[in-house]
């Protein structure tokens, strides 16, 4: 019996871990920041395997992000992912904008009855991989949300295990995305895509002050 | 009216270049466009997805796209629409033209989709 009522919601290890508000409000705040700075970091990886764009589409993207929440103060979770995403789909421009919209516009929707940070981060993950019908080993974000995920559900999160995810990208043959067009040509490369994304859980690990 | 074709590039000279050239095999169809950003750049955005599905006329509409994230942003529209939408994984041009053709005399929608069938590339 005690293992049937554990089969959904447990695992052996797992430490569940509530996200609250104000550190998810801190963790969106970090990453436009991250954005802002990295402009020219983004847009040089891609410029190697892409269209040279995605430092400037993040840049655009996190600008909208950060009057969006300017101009209204989320009331909980929900909100706040909400506004990210809406403001990422519609101002980002490139491949990004409808996979990280996707990817917050599904946790938004899970926030309302979920506040589980391994579980929120799984379903953007999740939402990644349904948008660009694709999976880990691709070559995309989706290789160091996925990492993360699992990371998350096992324990607190550092900025090793990201890097790591983030460093597997390298060695990668790109079979989604822009950069499949190069193929093996690809390897060698960190991916733009996943690059932004280790800011964003970069940031995460700082607005947890699990640094 | 029965039919509509949208047509989305990352281009704004695709997509209206796209419209010209298929109005001529179709001039009765209800055809609109979304292209590039919302500055009119290189790029997809949603709100012009959008607004090109609310102008049009069609019944049924047609979406046909181009590269990676057209897609990406027509699927998200698709998710929120109570429209009838079928979407193409064809070649833009080729596509689009075959399906205004067909369109134009009201073929059924079988009979489209059978000729594109053969135009599916991506």
């Amino acid at each position: 019996m005690a293992e049937r009522a554990c089969k959904n919601d447990c695992m052996v290890g797992e430490k569940k871990m509530k996200l609250e508000l104000t550190n998810a409000e801190q963790w969106i705040k970090l990453f436009t920041s991250k954005l802002d700075e990295n402009v020219s970091t983004l847009n040089e990886l891609d410029t190697a395997i892409g269209d040279g764009d995605h430092g400037t589409n993040m840049e655009r993207g996190a600008k909208a992000v950060k009057e969006a929440l300017d101009k209204q103060t989320p009331a909980d979770l929900s909100a706040l992912f909400k506004t990210t995403a809406f403001a990422m789909i519609q101002k980002v421009g490139g491949a990004s904008g409808p996979l990280y919209g996707t990817a917050f516009l599904d946790m938004s929707k899970a926030a309302k009855d979920e506040a589980d940070l391994a579980k929120l981060v799984q379903v953007g993950a999740d939402g990644i991989k349904r948008r660009g019908q694709s999976d880990v080993k691709m070559k995309t974000m989706i290789d160091v949300w996925q990492p993360v995920a699992d990371d998350l559900s096992a324990g607190p999160l550092t900025a090793d295990q990201v890097d790591q995810a983030l460093q597997s990208t390298k060695g990668m043959v790109a079979t989604k995305g822009r950069a499949s067009y190069l193929e093996e040509k690809s390897v060698g490369h960190l991916d733009p895509g996943s690059q932004s994304s280790a800011y964003l859980f970069d940031s995460l690990i700082e607005a947890l002050g699990e640094k | 009216m029965k039919y509509g074709i949208v047509i989305v590039s990352h281009s704004p000279k695709i997509a209206e270049g796209v419209k010209d050239l298929i109005s001529q095999a179709a001039p009765s169809l209800s055809i609109t466009y979304a292209g590039g950003t919302d500055e009119g750049k290189i790029g997809s955005s949603l709100e012009n997805i959008q607004k090109a599905f609310d102008d049009n006329q069609g019944q049924t509409i047609l979406a046909f796209y181009d590269l990676g994230s057209s897609k990406m942003n027509l699927e998200m529209f698709l998710e929120m629409t109570d429209k009838d939408v079928h979407k193409y994984d064809v070649a833009l041009v080729e596509g689009a033209y075959t399906a205004a053709t067909l369109a134009e005399i009201d073929s059924p929608l079988t009979t489209i989709e059978d000729s594109l069938k053969k135009l599916k590339i991506k």
